[in-house]
């Protein structure tokens, strides 16, 4: 942590600069570069000298060693007998698992909230100024607490509270119905995304012949056929059954339909909840940073106002919201490593227990550096390429 | 869905028509403009109305009516009997103490309190626009040395309290204000260094803020418990306050050299030929020219930043230092107020907000003020 220049050169009325690729610059460098090294291979071999002290060997070998460590909400197979890598592959599913669907939750709720900030309901505008003032201010790793400890003072699974018909809130969590999905129905759902995409396609070389020849061709028809008809024809082909597993209380837990775990469900109501109120005020300034012209514009074509947000404004408020939306996106992603607070395991909870286990601190945050930097990465390219589908192309 | 519908007859709450009318008919014509101007406007009206008279009744009968201010030292029965009925507010008195100032000697707590007055003051003096001067970072030198003297002690007659005693409120205003004091001018020169024409200077500030900001902030904390030893010569150990602090200023330094970026993107660069012209060197030119421009078009989103940054200093619960958030975590591990977690949680909740309330509010005036000028 050296990339600081603090100037030795401040008092000196010298040529030396950070900004000119002057002479003088290639000195600047080279001592910079110099120093940094320099500290890197103290702080390195200060490292390998304890390291070796403590009879710890650097290197990934130790992935290999079995992992020793119960993971409770593991989504993919996993025993404590497995390996290390296997615990960190968990991890990084349970992250993902919270990451995005997370983020899906966050951008309704956030959107939602951020249009009923502008809406000419005073009572409506009021209560969403709230909730974003009040979730805003107060850190998230105190709202995760108290969204935990209300989770842990619900009732018992004897007597849970059934919301909605198959649906439980206790301690033990929230328990969803569900639908066993086996080979068949991974079909089924490959040809429903495959019709949604060939239905795209298609609308768009409508869209390309309509500006060809002024005719305007309903897609709809199509898209059914696609979207529904065809993964309808493929479940019947296959005989995929598509029963619904409704949760049955046996003893003094929940068998069948899917179970989120207290620590999960905290986790994500938190994440969503703080989240979705910066979305909100980044939606609202999105809305409101579109002229009111476009408004006019649009009623004086005579078209609709639902119309007019879903094709007029809301294009063009992307274009502001969509960057820090992105920003909103990576910090969600981020903050759900403070699952570690209350036990939920993902990817830097798990790294941290492997680090205490094992000793290997530089391969554990090493592992946990590249895997958010690969998910950031995957967010920021993501919607950098939305971004440049929805810029202002110029004709 | 009904309030998306509902959204697009109005997109800005400016144009909210408002009749000027006196007294009584003034107020109807309010409430038929803004609460009942439409059938789907009058049924959400009516539905959040309904909601928050029941959200205010079932919140004053726990909190208010059916609460139990106070209680005989640690006989808490009376709360157990109420529990999810009526809030048991005894346990702040009996612990605010606690949660405000952590394990700090009892007898000592008035600096402590002190030191978080001295902050407070610091604050406020600093957003006004008429301190912006020099003397203001005298100020801050000052201030930050009596809160060290006041906190550590051992002169001056004051006892000597060593830092794993500290705790609470000073714990957290002293990362967040000394990791922006040092993250400050850290990010300054990391954001000068990203612009600067020289490819190794500014490729490692590159590394520097992408690196930080790539990773959650809990494994930089992680980081510096666990692995700053390591990275350190035999017998050389550093506090893990400071360690944390460490971490904070990193981590600001970051964020904040990426707002300050922003800021320098926005001076034409006829400022620069302007102060080329004049033959200032390198460095006059910033402190002189370009610096108090660029950093005066950010002030908003610098004091979102900090902001972001006094609430993320609650994080260090997880490496175990005792600020605020921690204490509070702490003082209900005491069998006798182990389930009454939730009124400790909205009592810690109350400061944050009020702390970081003030920010945004001064914040959104800041904002306000630029766009009027």
């Amino acid at each position: 942590m050296t990339t600081s220049a603090s100037g030795p050169a401040r008092g000196k009325p010298t040529r030396f600069s950070l900004g000119h690729a002057r002479p003088a610059g290639y000195v600047w460098q080279v001592v910079v570069v110099a120093i940094t090294i320099a500290v890197v291979f103290w702080l390195w071999s200060n490292a390998a000298h304890n390291l070796s002290a403590r009879r710890i060997s650097t290197g990934f070998a130790f992935l290999g060693r079995e992992a020793g460590m119960p993971i409770a909400d593991a989504w993919i197979a996993y025993s404590p007998q497995n390996t290390y890598l296997r615990a960190f592959t968990v991890g990084v599913v349970n992250t993902l698992r919270i990451a995005v669907i997370g983020i899906a939750l966050a951008t309704l709720l956030g959107t939602l909230i951020g249009i009923a900030r502008l809406s000419s309901n005073w009572l409506l505008s009021r209560m969403a100024a709230v909730y974003v003032e009040v979730l805003r201010d107060i850190p998230l790793l105190l709202q995760l607490l108290f969204w935990y400890v209300l989770m842990q003072g619900l009732p018992a699974a004897r007597a849970a509270w059934m919301p909605i018909g198959g649906v439980f809130l206790s301690n033990r969590g929230l328990v969803l119905p569900s639908i066993p999905i086996e080979a068949g129905n991974l079909w089924v759902i490959g040809a429903a995304a495959l019709g949604l995409i060939a239905s795209h396609a298609l609308r768009r070389r409508f869209v390309a012949r309509q500006l060809l020849d002024g005719t305007p061709r309903s897609v709809w028809p199509y898209a059914l056929f696609l979207m529904a008809g065809l993964p309808a024809l493929v479940s019947w082909g296959l005989g995929v059954s598509w029963t619904i597993a409704m949760p049955q209380l046996r003893g003094f837990n929940f068998v069948g339909g899917l179970t989120l775990s207290p620590e999960y469900f905290a986790l994500l109501v938190a994440l969503i909840t703080y989240t979705s109120a910066f979305i909100a005020e980044i939606v609202r300034s999105g809305i409101q940073a579109v002229p009111r012209g476009q408004w006019d514009a649009a009623m004086a074509l005579g078209l609709s106002r639902s119309f007019a947000l879903r094709h007029i404004v809301m294009p063009q408020a992307l274009r502001v919201i969509i960057p820090p939306m992105t920003s909103q996106y990576l910090n969600l992603t981020k903050n759900s490593s403070l699952a570690v607070a209350v036990g939920y395991q993902d990817i830097v909870s798990i790294a941290n227990t492997t680090l205490n286990q094992t000793g290997q601190a530089i391969e554990s945050i090493a592992l946990i550096m590249g895997v958010f930097l690969t998910i950031s990465l995957g967010i920021s390219l993501f919607m950098n390429w939305y971004n440049a589908r929805i810029a202002l192309s110029e004709r | 869905m009904t309030s998306l519908t509902d959204a697009p007859q109005d997109p800005l709450p400016s144009g909210r028509s408002r009749s000027r009318r006196s007294g009584r008919g003034r107020a109807i014509g309010w409430l038929r403009a803004n609460l009942f101007s439409s059938i789907p406007s009058t049924v959400i009206s009516l539905l959040l109305i309904f909601l928050l008279a029941k959200a205010c009744v079932s919140f004053m009968q726990w909190g208010v009516w059916n609460a139990i201010w106070t209680v005989p030292s640690n006989q808490t029965g009376a709360c157990r009997a109420v529990r999810g009925l009526g809030a048991c507010w005894a346990v702040i008195p009996e612990k605010y103490r606690f949660i405000l100032f952590g394990t700090y000697p009892f007898d000592q707590q008035w600096r402590p309190a002190l030191s978080v007055l001295t902050f407070i003051a610091l604050f406020l003096v600093s957003s006004r626009r008429s301190c912006w001067r020099k003397e203001l970072m005298l100020a801050w030198v000052a201030a930050l040395v009596v809160i060290g003297l006041l906190m550590w002690g051992g002169i001056l007659g004051l006892s000597f309290v060593p830092q794993d005693r500290w705790g609470g409120l000073p714990v957290t205003l002293i990362l967040a204000t000394f990791g922006l004091a040092f993250g400050f001018p850290l990010g300054i020169v990391v954001a000068l260094g990203r612009r600067s024409r020289l490819p190794a200077i500014r490729s490692l500030c590159v590394l520097y803020v992408e690196l930080i900001r790539g990773v959650p902030l809990v494994s930089l904390l992680f980081m510096s418990s666990v692995m700053f030893p390591l990275f350190l010569p035999d017998g050389f150990n550093i506090d893990k306050l400071l360690r944390a602090q460490v971490a904070f200023v990193l981590y600001a330094g970051a964020y904040l050299a990426e707002v300050i970026r922003g800021g320098l993107q926005a001076i034409p660069s006829g400022q620069h030929d302007a102060a080329d012209a004049l033959g200032l060197s390198y460095w006059r030119k910033n402190a002189l020219v370009i610096l108090p421009q660029a950093i005066r078009h950010v002030i908003p989103p610098l004091v979102n930043t900090f902001l972001a940054f006094f609430k993320d200093t609650s994080l260090v619960l997880i490496i175990g230092i005792f600020d605020l958030l921690t204490t509070a975590k702490t003082a209900i591990v005491d069998p006798a107020w182990q389930s009454f977690s939730v009124e400790v949680y909205l009592f810690v909740a109350l400061i944050y907000f009020v702390f970081s309330f003030a920010m945004s509010r001064y914040s959104r005036r800041l904002e306000t003020e630029a766009k009027s000028t």
